[in-house]
């Protein structure tokens, strides 16, 4: 099967690539455009590992074809901190030790900022519903929770 | 929480770890992120049986498939090495074993075996070229169960394997391995001492370590022989020596790259990967990339061991523990080799116990080989021992943290396996827990509240590192230990500590096989001990040498020279004669002085102190679907001194949901055909967030007399106590003792029918 | 693998029909993308009927909602018409995996994916809602409860597919429920699955009602013995246990890695009963 053009938006750059249309856009982030800080941990939408942000919408990179990112906006992990200021939720995760290992922190840096720009004021019911897609093995996420509402509530102080 | 300490500038501090930033903008590589040019995929076949003599492989159709590259089985291999076991981690390794781990020989022994692994220009193709391997199998009878497998008539997995341990020696193969026994005492006399003897049997199921980052790496193999590695895992040193024994090189020629690791918990103490991916790239010249995935991750990787477990223990009303006795079985997979031995000795190590019997049994089954998980063997058999002693308390109507408090070990106690304690914080981790808010709050309709405590020995060995001292006066310190949760911080802030100088001015780099001396790998909580001990003494090297060149500027005696705040300061008669010299204007210097100053340090770490946990769990019931939420949690632990506080609590954080996960939901489920049924995170459950409350901490530090600032390891106790606390809480609730693992809503619900009492007790 | 992004129902008809082998049709592919990483599915061509424009619409009228069958379980959430008038399935399509699958997951894809357990099932055959299904012979309408009749097997014809789904115009004094059992709080699949729907009268006693139950047999359940039980009652104790053992005494299901037979059957009971009170005291503010 040929490859097929595809042309798309990738963190404010316009972003074209070829793929085979059974390349899922993970294999495109990861595999064509280096974009590896999306990572792979299941492949079946279980993990959260791999989430970003497609049009405004959380997704599972490894659950969509790249073939079907044609004409649509994409957010990942790389284009979170704008220049070397860091995204506050990337601060507060390294100021409160939410991640131990890191693998999964990409998924849970971009699922956390897409819930705070919904909810401004989230439960920590809410917040732990939200985040139930990505799994962290290391820290228990007592740490990640914690610090998703701390920036929650700074971000409404200022 | 324990205040936090005011008498270090550094230690006890929550600075940013080194490697933060590369971890949460996506920048930090782990082991599926290197990309090479030219770089190949490999992929491997694995057996679809649990037992089977592989009789033929004919890769002739794959091998002419377009794109790929090469195609290799067993017997590509060197021969396997012999059988001779050594330490290897928190669990021995022989290399035999292993070599037929990595790649079947002669019989796949369980699903997901590798049989024949092929590299190709895409992962398409390899995938394509997989499916056309043919492998004539004969299909052998199997057995999962570890009951099933210690039967006189149960399939054997090796011919050639005798029960060790016994005497006289077995003139017939058996599938138990192993048989062990530590005993102290009069078993018997200290039972007929007892008012109260309660004996129970309990089993749990074998749980995977869950790291989200599969197994992966890139091997590139040179024209000369050598190996270049760049791969996850939680020892380089480890993956060069696994490496080279298995493919049959000399140690010199294989050069191992950490990559950064996405969890590992015991599970990337081997190699699985690694030396099929160095045999393509032999065999084809290019780099081999491999990458299991996550079904793989689950059928041939991990996990721990599920065990059969009896439990007796006797009392004297006054709540004095006269004997206890225990019989293990642990899975050890399809080679010998499981967690029996440290699972024997940990069951009643947090108590006093003058008369005591443990036998513990290794035994092979066909699943895939255990690897090691978090206080690997401890929390199998201590589970059954804490549920027990809950039991105990409840007969003599003794409060439970009570009833531990006056059996418990105490420094100077000599533990039945062999040690007598130094100073230990087992009873003020329940001092702390009785104070607890926790513990006395109220608790609603349908919740009970349980407690349990872990013990876990903690480990040394050997350990290697340098610091450099930069001519801007900042340092480098390289190290040689993956950094699977803060490691780079704690190491970094006793560097800081040592030198004088502000954190922020040290650079920690955890360096590949050929830049830093020999280290154990990241396992049995050694890091921040024993890898701590090398950078502090690697750091007062670099400080002799800066006292030194602070004394020839000033043209006195070295060793009247002291190093004080970061600077050295003229000491003893030439106390006060100079300015002090800040290690800056030392470094700046260096070049007129001597030339570079370092300080390095190889040492065997001895000494490791013991780490004790009491945990509080609380549990709501649905008594019409059984299920269990768990509702508060709080752990307490001994962690010596906390370097990093927020890594330290992490560390008894993340321990508690991985025990909640073993407790209520995880389990490898297998089918009649002994084909693993749930590969995968959605029906091999893991906690997610929703399923976890906040996990509260207390830090007891009782420091170890061993290291400089007290360091014990913190890592692997706090998954010791939680299955028991967990099922205690439910007995709490319910009135209804589960000893089954995992206690999942179809068997809290069975137990409720079965006679359980559903008003609380 | 071909894949082929209609913008029209016609063309995806087309597609399909034209098919040379077992053509996928591709919504969210939260189901789809995972068969084929797994090798169960490998379809020579994959229709990806998101550009469609009414397969992504909802729309109220005379006659009810209409929702597209490619719209997402987010955009479904988001959408305070459907969820006033039909919080069940609102809440069933919610409970479709994570926040991320939210973001992709269709009612169209849970329909035809034709597990046992789908969550949105159970809650569409209690709400009484059917479907539009498009096809070479033109356009026909299915009952939800009649589109699938087994695992992964349905009454679709070669080259149909769903295109929209339409709930009746809720009445006054009625609602719906739908409850799962899962061992953890999320991420999981049905072990067992409940929808209720039901209607009082001015005096609070049940006039009709509708109990779906999932994962208790090869397809959803319609369990006209569970609506016996509680119509014409206020749904006081006695009728919820007799609803409650209507529920189980309907159940057909397997022991599997999921729960046990015993274990279905049992909390079958109890969520069908659930799912009835919290419809009854939805329906009462109504």
């Amino acid at each position: 099967m040929p490859r097929q053009h595809v042309t798309t938006e990738v963190n404010g750059e316009p972003q074209d690539f070829l793929c085979e249309p059974q390349e899922t856009l993970l294999d495109v982030l990861r595999d064509e455009l280096h974009l590896t800080g999306t990572k792979e941990g299941c492949s079946s939408g279980d993990c959260g590992a791999c989430s970003i942000m497609v049009d405004g919408r959380l997704v599972c990179a490894c659950l969509m074809f790249g073939v079907e990112a044609q004409g649509k906006t994409i957010e990942t992990i790389e284009g979170m901190a704008e220049g070397d200021k860091l995204h506050p939720l990337q601060t507060k995760f390294l100021e409160e030790a939410a991640l131990q290992c890191g693998f999964c922190t990409p998924g849970f840096l971009v699922a956390a900022k897409a819930l705070l720009e919904r909810n401004s004021d989230p439960t920590e019911t809410e917040v732990r519903y939200w985040l139930a897609g990505n799994l962290c093995r290391c820290t228990g996420y007592d740490k990640i929770v914690r610090a998703v509402m701390d920036v929650a509530a700074e971000t409404r102080e200022t | 929480m324990k205040n936090e300490t005011q008498e270090f500038k550094w230690v006890g501090k929550r600075p940013i770890r080194p490697d933060g930033v590369d971890k949460v903008t996506g920048r930090a590589k782990f082991g599926a992120d290197m990309h090479l040019p030219g770089m190949l995929i490999g992929r491997v076949l694995r057996s679809p049986h649990a037992h089977a003599r592989i009789r033929s492989i004919d890769t002739t159709k794959a091998a002419s498939l377009p794109g790929v590259k090469a195609v290799v089985t067993g017997s590509d291999f060197p021969p396997p090495p012999p059988p001779v076991w050594q330490a290897a981690g928190e669990v021995p390794v022989n290399f035999r074993d292993l070599a037929r781990n990595v790649m079947a020989r002669d019989k796949a022994l369980y699903d997901g075996h590798a049989v024949a692994a092929v590299a190709a220009t895409s992962a398409a193709i390899a995938e394509e070229a997989i499916d056309l391997i043919e492998v004539d199998y004969e299909v052998l009878p199997h057995v999962i169960d570890v009951k099933a497998a210690m039967k006189p008539d149960a399939p054997l997995l090796h011919d050639d394997l005798f029960t060790d341990g016994v005497s006289p020696k077995p003139d017939k193969p058996s599938n138990i391995a192993k048989r062990m026994e530590f005993a102290v005492g009069d078993i018997e006399a200290g039972f007929s001492k007892a008012d109260v003897v309660i004996e129970r049997e309990f089993t749990t199921k074998p749980v995977h370590q869950g790291y989200i980052e599969p197994h992966a790496c890139v091997v590139d193999s040179s024209e000369d022989g050598r190996l270049f590695i760049h791969c996850s895992s939680q020892g380089q040193f480890m993956v060069r020596q696994f490496c080279a024994r298995v493919l049959d090189v000399e140690i010199s020629k294989v050069t191992v790259v950490p990559a950064e690791i996405g969890g590992g918990f015991g599970g990337k103490t081997t190699v699985y990967l690694e030396p099929t991916a160095g045999l393509l790239s032999r065999i084809t010249g290019r780099p081999v990339k491999m990458v299991m995935s996550r079904t793989e991750v689950f059928r041939a990787s991990g996990p721990t061991s599920g065990g059969a477990t009896k439990i007796k223990i006797g009392a004297t009303k006054d709540g004095t523990i006269t004997a206890a006795q225990a019989t293990l079985a642990y899975q050890a997979g399809a080679f010998p080799g499981s967690p029996i031995g440290p699972g024997c000795m940990c069951a009643f190590a947090p108590y006093n116990i003058q008369n005591v019997n443990v036998v513990g049994h290794d035994v092979v089954v066909n699943r895939p080989k255990v690897a090691a998980y978090r206080a690997p063997g401890a929390p199998i058999s201590e589970f059954g021992v804490e549920c027990v002693i809950d039991e105990i308390a409840e007969k003599l109507s003794i409060d439970p943290i009570a009833l531990r408090e006056k059996n418990a070990a105490r420094q100077g106690t000599k533990a039945y396996y062999g040690p007598t304690f130094g100073p230990i914080g087992f009873v003020e981790t329940l001092e702390a827990a009785k104070q607890h808010p926790h513990y006395s709050a109220p608790l609603g309709e349908n919740q009970g509240r349980g407690v349990a405590s872990g013990f876990w020995f903690n480990i040394g060995g050997d350990s290697s590192a340098s610091v450099h001292i930069n001519e801007d006066g900042t340092a480098t310190v390289i190290e040689g230990n993956p950094d699977i949760g803060g490691s780079r911080a704690s190491l970094a802030q006793m560097a800081a500590e040592v030198l004088g100088i502000d954190y922020d001015k040290i650079r920690i780099t955890v360096a590949d096989t050929s830049s830093v001396g020999y280290n154990f790998l990241t396992g049995g909580s050694r890091v921040t001990f024993a890898s701590g001990k090398a950078v502090i003494e690697a750091a007062n090297g670099a400080i002799s040498e800066l006292c030194a060149r602070a004394a020839k500027l000033w043209e006195i005696d070295a060793d009247a020279v002291e190093w004080v705040d970061g600077e050295a300061r003229p000491a003893g008669d030439n106390a006060g004669d100079f300015e002090p010299m800040p290690l800056s204007t030392i470094a700046g210097a260096s070049g007129k002085t001597g030339g570079p100053i370092s300080g390095h340090a190889s040492l065997n770490v001895k000494g490791a102190g013991p780490g004790f946990g009491t945990h509080i769990c609380d549990v709501e019931v649905d008594q019409e679907t059984g299920r269990v939420s768990v509702i508060r949690y709080t752990a307490v632990q001994d962690v010596g001194r906390a370097i990093h506080p927020g890594y330290v609590e992490g560390q008894l954080q993340g321990g508690v949901a991985q025990g909640v996960g073993w407790a209520l939901n995880e389990e490898y489920i297998y089918d009649k055909d002994g084909r693993l049924d749930n590969p995968g995170f959605l029906d091999y459950r893991v906690p997610v967030a929703s399923d976890l409350p906040m996990i509260d901490t207390v830090l007891v530090e009782v420091p170890n007399p061993n290291h400089p600032y007290g360091v014990r390891g913190v890592g692997e106790v706090p998954i010791i106590p939680p299955m028991a606390a967990v099922a205690n809480a439910i007995s709490d609730a319910l009135g209804v003792r589960l000893k089954d693992l995992p206690m999942s809503p179809p068997k809290v619900l069975a137990s409720l029918s079965n006679g359980g009492s559903r008003t609380p007790s | 693998m071909d894949y082929k992004a209609p913008n029209s129902i016609d063309e995806a008809v087309k597609l399909l029909a034209e098919a040379k082998g077992a053509a996928r049709v591709l919504a969210g592919g939260t189901d789809l993308l995972v068969q084929i990483r797994a090798g169960l599915a490998k379809p020579p061509l994959v229709v990806d009927v998101k550009n469609i424009p009414e397969l992504r619409k909802i729309s109220t009228d005379s006659d009810g909602i209409h929702i597209g069958a490619a719209v997402s379980g987010a955009e479904l959430g988001e959408h305070d018409e459907v969820k006033a008038a039909w919080p069940g399935v609102v809440e069933a399509t919610e409970l479709i995996g994570s926040t991320q699958i939210q973001g992709r997951a269709s009612l169209g894809g849970n329909l035809c994916n034709a597990s046992p357990a789908a969550d949105t099932v159970p809650a569409l055959v209690a709400a009484g809602a059917i479907c539009i299904i498009a096809g070479p012979d033109g356009q026909r309408e299915a009952a939800v409860e009649h589109v699938a009749t087994g695992p992964g097997q349905t009454t679709l014809k070669n080259g149909e597919f769903v295109t929209e789904f339409r709930l009746p115009k809720k009445l006054p004094r009625s609602a719906d429920a739908y409850l799962r059992f899962i061992p953890r709080t999320e991420m999981d699949i049905a072990v067992v699955g409940a929808g209720v729907y039901l209607t009082l009268d001015e005096k609070g006693v049940c006039q009709q009602a509708r109990v779906a139950l999932g994962a208790v047999a090869p397809t959803v359940l319609l369990v006209g013995d569970g609506s016996k039980a509680i119509v014409g009652s206020s749904l006081d104790d006695a009728a919820l246990d007799r609803l409650k053992a209507a529920a189980s005494a309907a159940c057909n299901p397997i022991d599997d890695k999921r729960g046990t037979v015993e274990f279905r059957v049992s909390v079958a009971g109890v969520l069908a009963k659930r799912a009835a009170l919290i419809a009854k005291q939805r329906a009462e503010v109504n």
